[in-house]
């Protein structure tokens, strides 16, 4: 069986997630065709093989958050919470994504070719991010581990509280979050950055990014900072 | 939680057609407001010195039968005006041509049960307890004809489930807002606005933005400089969106802490908490859909 489709405005997700969990991983069909998503809330979690799955239109929270494996291309928006706490493989959101994508990926790569919302990365745990468009307010907030490539702008407080994810920025950072600064490009970013931009599909030249990493000043408590960061 | 909606326009032809387009984006947004459900509808405006009053008498105990045309008689011998009646069950739209304050005074000292949801040339404003696709059907919402219109499903977390405490409020004239998340300085706001004799119905915090909101308009603001008081005085979580006689807008906090998305066509521009309230909308495949940023404002004129 070579494609499998879904339409949701006849089958509920469940019944498509329970084939995604269930059946997918039998090896069924190579490919799962998703219509009518019409902003339904948990599109494709979870799944734990490498599947394909297209979905054609809007999706609703969470699609293709804890994904294993499985490559995910939504052609259209996506709602809060897009591949959050992804382990490995591919989401890809053509349109724009709400609030909190990618939120503590722990692998894998997200790719939102049009803008994010706020909190983009979230406590991102080792994932990578590729945002074609721009980064709302408090992007990768305790972000640990992991990389996040943005093409446009980022909102307030980015990186705020960072640990040891890095963060490159085209466009204009609005403000960078306490203990977060710019640092110089060396040639592993400029290798990250093309490699990523590469598996995105997107074409920027990698020397245009800024650096953001932590300054570690906030590892360890200091007396003296009198609350101030 | 909570879900709003929202619904201007532009093709004139389409409002005959309001009510029917908007009940399902009501309904859609069921999950995220099980308890109660409320819209505001503004239709053509009626005559100067003409207006429009929505009563509900809901809250009046074991009275689902309030009788309406004895009210209005009785308002006829005691004021000598004549007023048009429009029901719903408990619910009707009353038009009078003569000061709306006299006739809420009239009603409140021989009517104290009745609760007025709104007043004037353009609104109409309906609100009960229930599921929304209850509450949808009750009012035949899907009949519903006007230019714009706000809507909301309530999922209460701030103050009890009653139907005052459903959305829309209200205050003056033609202004409504509905409200998606929960404010953290309502009593504040209600200890500036008290001493100025703004006089508030309920303990709910959206009353709070609602009335300071209002407040500014009234005090000569244009609906932009309102807003941005707003963003200055109200703290909280909150995505408003707001009716006036000839405007919809919308503003979300600064950490756009509550969604919301809107879609805009030729024939129209609809705003949904969630996208699934607007996929069953005429040419939504070809509508511009994004989402709007916080702490900017949204205005749309019919």
């Amino acid at each position: 069986m070579e494609n499998l489709t879904f339409d949701l405005s006849e089958t509920p997700v469940n019944t498509l997630n329970h084939y995604l969990h269930h059946e997918a991983p039998k090896g069924g069909a190579r490919k799962i065709i998703v219509t009518h998503p019409d902003g339904a809330h948990n599109i494709a979690v979870g799944l734990d093989c490498p599947v394909e799955v297209e979905i054609l239109g809007h999706v609703g929270y969470y699609a293709g958050g804890m994904n294993k494996a499985a490559r995910i291309v939504i052609e259209g928006s996506a709602g809060t919470g897009v591949g959050e706490n992804m382990m490995s493989g591919t989401v890809h959101v053509r349109g724009f994504a709400s609030n909190g994508a990618g939120a503590s990926a722990h692998g894998g790569l997200l790719i939102i070719d049009g803008d994010a919302g706020l909190r983009c990365g979230i406590s991102l745990k080792g994932g990578d991010i590729v945002v074609g468009g721009s980064v709302g307010s408090f992007s990768a907030f305790m972000a640990q581990a992991g990389r996040m490539v943005i093409c446009g702008d980022a909102g307030d407080a980015l990186g705020d509280s960072l640990y040891e994810a890095v963060l490159y920025v085209k466009g204009n950072i609005k403000s960078l979050g306490a203990d977060a600064r710019i640092e110089p490009l060396a040639d592993a970013d400029i290798a990250a950055v093309s490699n990523l931009l590469q598996q995105a599909g997107m074409d920027h030249a990698p020397r245009d990014f800024k650096r953001v990493a932590s300054k570690r000043e906030l590892y360890h408590w200091n007396a003296d900072a009198n609350q101030e960061y | 939680m909570c879900g709003i909606v929202g619904l201007l326009v532009k093709t004139p032809a389409l409002r005959a057609r309001l009510g029917e387009l908007m009940a399902p984006m009501l309904i859609g947004m069921t999950e995220r407001g099980p308890d109660s459900a409320g819209l505001a509808v503004f239709t053509e405006p009626l005559a100067d010195g003409a207006r429009k009053i929505s009563l509900y008498s809901g809250l009046i105990e074991d009275d689902d039968d309030f009788n309406w045309q004895g009210m209005a008689h009785e308002m006829k011998e005691h004021l000598g005006i004549d007023a048009t009646l429009k029901t719903t069950g408990n619910h009707a739209i009353l038009g009078v041509s003569v000061d709306p304050e006299m006739v809420k005074r009239w009603l409140k000292e021989h009517h104290p049960g009745l609760f007025v949801l709104s007043t004037g040339k353009s609104i109409d404003l309906y609100k009960d307890i229930g599921a929304p696709a209850e509450v949808a059907d009750r009012y035949n919402f899907s009949k519903l004809k006007g230019s714009h219109l706000v809507g909301h499903t309530r999922m209460a977390t701030e103050s009890a489930v009653t139907p005052d405490r459903a959305h829309p409020f209200t205050a003056g004239e033609d202004f409504c807002l509905v409200h998606n998340g929960s404010l953290s300085n309502p009593n504040g706001i209600r200890r500036k606005l008290e001493p100025r004799g703004i006089h508030f119905e309920t303990d709910n915090d959206t009353e709070a933005a609602c009335r300071f909101l209002e407040w500014r308009l009234r005090e000569g603001d244009d609906l932009e400089t309102a807003l941005k008081k707003g963003f200055e005085e109200l703290d909280g979580f909150y995505t408003f969106l707001m009716g006036t006689k000839d405007a919809l807008a919308l503003i979300r906090d600064p950490f756009a802490c509550k969604p919301a998305v809107v879609a805009e066509t030729g024939d129209y521009v609809a705003i949904a908490s969630e996208f699934r309230s607007l996929a069953h909308l005429p040419g939504i495949e070809n509508a511009h859909v994004f989402e709007p940023a916080p702490e900017e404002m949204y205005v749309w004129k019919i």
